[in-house]
């Protein structure tokens, strides 16, 4: 496949290990902020090519890790509802809600069905026009613009039986949030390549001026990731901090404008409490005034009740890059993949299931090394 | 609370908590996809499985023709030659008669592609809406020659594991026709029965330890429970699974990993690493499997576990998943 | 998040007043939302998420990329020999 293959190819995945093995002199820790370029690392083992002075932190961008608590729960409630039809991304389905997750709702008889786009649910509410349809809307800013378009068109073709439940957010606040902490280990960050299509590179400017760390705009390949984190360690090593843009035949610095136009007239920003992190401020997103109709919690004048976590998930702390998943006490015992307490752990991408899987790889081997 | 249907870790956490312990016996326990029995002389071997696949019909096939071809193959991948097929249907009410008759034409058409019959059936309509329209169980019984010792106990160190074709183009064939998830492609199912490749493997592929259908799941399924039945580690190339380009571009979109996506005319085979040579002429000899290649070799004892090496020679898990795969946007 | 994958766009159409088109994937195809990429025309890549184009793909910045990680290969052979 044309753009994907030629970034996969070893050929030139080797140079770039090599690279960062002559120029690094110094530990350093880093984010990939991403549970896109999370998914990757762990797929390709690229932790394992990187030299031991490189330590890869998972960072918060899983927008399936974060999605409020009670906005799973909100979105199980609609599903049960007679003759509603929940439509949620895949990701979604199996994280786990204050008792149970979307995919247990499906197997007691709610209408929840797996869709590709938003423009999907929009189609299925226009062809099933006695039914309502709800569109669960999770994810940081590169999905945003697809709701946006849903509900502007839902709108404007006055489609009457859509709703959605809005649940995105976005990157730059938990990077504040992350480097704000006392505790702060990380020293640069590898940012979130398709987020930034959409929203350019220029908000991460006043984030590096403050905390004086490097932030590279990454892709998600294997070539991409490992030119990030060379770019990083290379300013890490010459005491530099800047914006620098790795993914430039996607990013353009000034990002996708037409895009922005249409998030600033559908949503307002708004302050949220993130599944395991504090109440970041603007840092979410609701749907504005004028498209209040289309908001499903509204529509159907639901409340959301505040919801914990079990006290034993640590997920916030993994989120931060304080806690390591092997450190927590629930870890591989009371949370693994098929029981899991919080969210990293049941994601393709959340740190806790990458750790999961890397760990029980590594335990057979330590003991096989007795 | 269920979930538990997709073939996953959750599958086999459902028979091992509920359906072993209460029913428990020599021939169940070894979870093999037939059971085998001595009837007189003859080595009879017995299966059942049930079909409710959605869509109902899907580019190369339909659940008739899956029901026939799936059963079939169970039998084959223990070494038998299928003697006759039972099916039974349930029926949701309101089920359009002429789709229905589709369906079991379908049937007939790959039954008699198999050199099977259909020898017993039954039928049951129940109320709208609780049967997804049509589900479709059907059982085989089949003999086994009596040179034929196949299973995951004659595993040994340095065996080649060899697939017969490209992977996942029935998951994706299905899924371009799923609502919601709608994409043009020229993938088709490859479901397709198997007894006629496994006796030509058996004629003439040297030693044959034993053979999977990989279904749900997909072929890392397989493996896995080979590896864990069977104690012992198997690397998987990643370079060397075979996977067609709509197959592989479609997973990309829709974040699905090959490796976990349904086959349903597609044999794993673990065979004696000096003969894989002769194993795959064998196989390349049929028409159904004249793309097969090796993809890994069983490497230790004691492990049981699969790994994956990569492109750039990194190791990891190629762990069972908890239930069925899901699209991501992530 | 954020599974972006690139693919060539074949077909434009407006469709009840949005810009669509249908992208090629390399063996599977599918309608996509080209409404965020008005400047993007048939033969052109994009970037694809949920349905949508959220960019286009800058063919020299690609062949840029690639380049320096070659050059990089490049400096280190002359490195090993000297």
């Amino acid at each position: 496949m044309k753009f994907l293959d030629e970034f996969r190819d070893a050929a030139v995945v080797r140079p770039l290990v090599e690279q960062i093995r002559e120029t690094i002199t110094h530990p350093w820790t880093i984010m990939e902020v991403c549970g896109g370029q999370t998914h990757t690392i762990v797929r390709y083992g690229l932790d394992e090519l990187l030299p031991r002075e490189v330590t890869l932190v998972h960072g918060p961008g899983c927008p399936v890790c974060v999605t409020p608590i009670e906005m799973i729960d909100l979105a199980i409630e609609l599903s049960k509802r007679a003759g509603l039809i929940l439509c949620s991304f895949g990701d979604m389905l199996r994280v786990p809600g204050s008792t149970y997750d979307l995919f247990d709702a499906r197997a007691v008889g709610a209408d929840v069905r797996v869709v590709y786009s938003p423009l999907d649910a929009l189609d299925l509410a226009r062809r099933e026009p006695s039914r309502e349809v709800v569109f669960f809307a999770v994810g940081f800013e590169t999905t945003a613009p697809t709701t946006a378009m849903a509900v502007h068109q839902a709108a404007r073709l006055k489609i009457p039986n859509f709703s959605v439940i809005v649940a995105h957010v976005r990157v730059p606040p938990a990077i504040e949030a992350i480097l704000s902490s006392d505790d702060n280990r990380v020293q640069g960050f590898l940012a979130a390549g398709h987020v930034c299509t959409v929203m350019g590179i220029d908000e991460y400017r006043p984030l590096v001026e403050k905390f004086k760390v490097p932030i590279i705009v990454t892709g998600f390949e294997p070539v991409d990731l490992l030119q990030g984190v060379a770019m990083c360690v290379a300013q890490l090593e010459q005491g530099r901090a800047e914006v620098e843009n790795q993914y430039a035949r996607a990013v353009r610095n000034e990002g996708n404008i037409i895009a922005r136009d249409l998030m600033a007239e559908v949503f307002a920003l708004v302050d949220r409490r993130w599944r395991g992190l504090d109440t970041l401020p603007k840092s979410a997103m609701a749907l504005s005034d004028r498209y209040a109709a289309y908001d499903a919690i509204r529509r159907f004048g639901l409340t959301q009740a505040p919801a914990n976590e079990p006290i034993e998930c640590r997920a916030g702390e993994v989120l931060r890059g304080l806690l390591k998943p092997t450190q927590c006490p629930a870890f591989g015992s009371s949370c693994t993949p098929d029981h899991p307490l919080g969210a990293p752990m049941v994601s393709a991408e959340g740190a806790c299931a990458a750790y999961f899987c890397a760990g029980r790889l590594a335990a057979v081997s330590a003991t096989e090394a007795k | 609370m269920l979930g538990h249907g997709s073939g996953g870790r959750l599958t086999a956490e459902l028979v091992s908590k509920v359906f072993l312990p209460a029913l428990s016996n020599p021939l169940l326990d070894r979870l093999n996809d037939s059971a085998e029995v001595k009837v007189g002389p003859s080595r009879v071997v017995f299966t059942t499985d049930s079909f409710v696949v959605n869509p109902l019909r899907f580019p190369g096939g339909d659940i008739g023709s899956l029901a026939v071809n799936g059963t079939v193959n169970d039998l084959a991948v223990v070494g038998g030659q299928p003697i006759g097929l039972s099916a039974a249907f349930i029926l949701e009410e309101g089920f359009p008669i002429a789709e229905l008759k589709a369906i079991v034409q379908s049937m007939r058409t790959a039954a008699e592609r198999a050199g099977v019959a259909v020898i017993a059936a039954d039928t049951k309509v129940v109320e709208h809406g609780k049967a997804d329209g049509l589900f479709i169980t059907t059982s085989g019984i089949g003999v086994v020659a009596g040179s034929i010792e196949l299973g995951p106990e004659r595993i040994q160190v340095g065996d080649a594991v060899l697939v017969s074709g490209p992977i996942g183009d029935h998951g994706i064939a299905v899924m371009s026709a799923r609502e919601g998830l709608e994409f043009q492609t020229t993938i088709v199912s490859d479901s397709a029965p198997l007894n006629g490749l496994v006796s030509q493997m058996l004629e003439g592929g040297g030693t044959i330890r034993c053979m999977r259908d990989p279904t749900r799941g997909g072929v890392a399924t397989v493996i896995n429970e080979l590896a864990k039945s069977s104690g012992v580690e198997i690397v998987i190339e990643e370079m060397a699974v075979p996977v067609r380009h709509g197959v592989r571009a479609a997973c990309e979109i829709l974040g699905l990993d090959p490796l976990y996506v349904a086959c349903e005319g597609r044999l794993v085979a673990i065979v004696h690493g000096a003969d894989a040579d002769r194993a795959l002429a064998a196989m390349r000899d049929h028409p159904l499997g004249s793309d097969s290649c090796r993809i890994g070799t069983v490497t230790r004892s004691g492990a049981h576990r699969v790994l994956l090496r990569t492109a750039f020679g990194t190791t990891r898990l190629l762990d069972v998943l908890a239930g069925a795969q899901l699209p991501r946007i992530c | 998040m954020c599974l972006g994958i690139p693919g060539r766009i074949i077909r434009i159409a407006d469709e009840q007043g949005l810009r669509m088109g249908e992208i090629d994937f390399g063996g599977v195809t599918r309608k996509v939302c080209l409404a965020y990429v008005p400047e993007a025309i048939v033969g052109d890549y994009a970037i694809v998420h949920a349905g949508f184009a959220i960019s286009t793909v800058d063919e020299k910045e690609a062949a840029r990329t690639l380049e320096l990680a070659r050059e990089i290969e490049r400096q280190l052979t002359e490195e090993d020999e000297s």
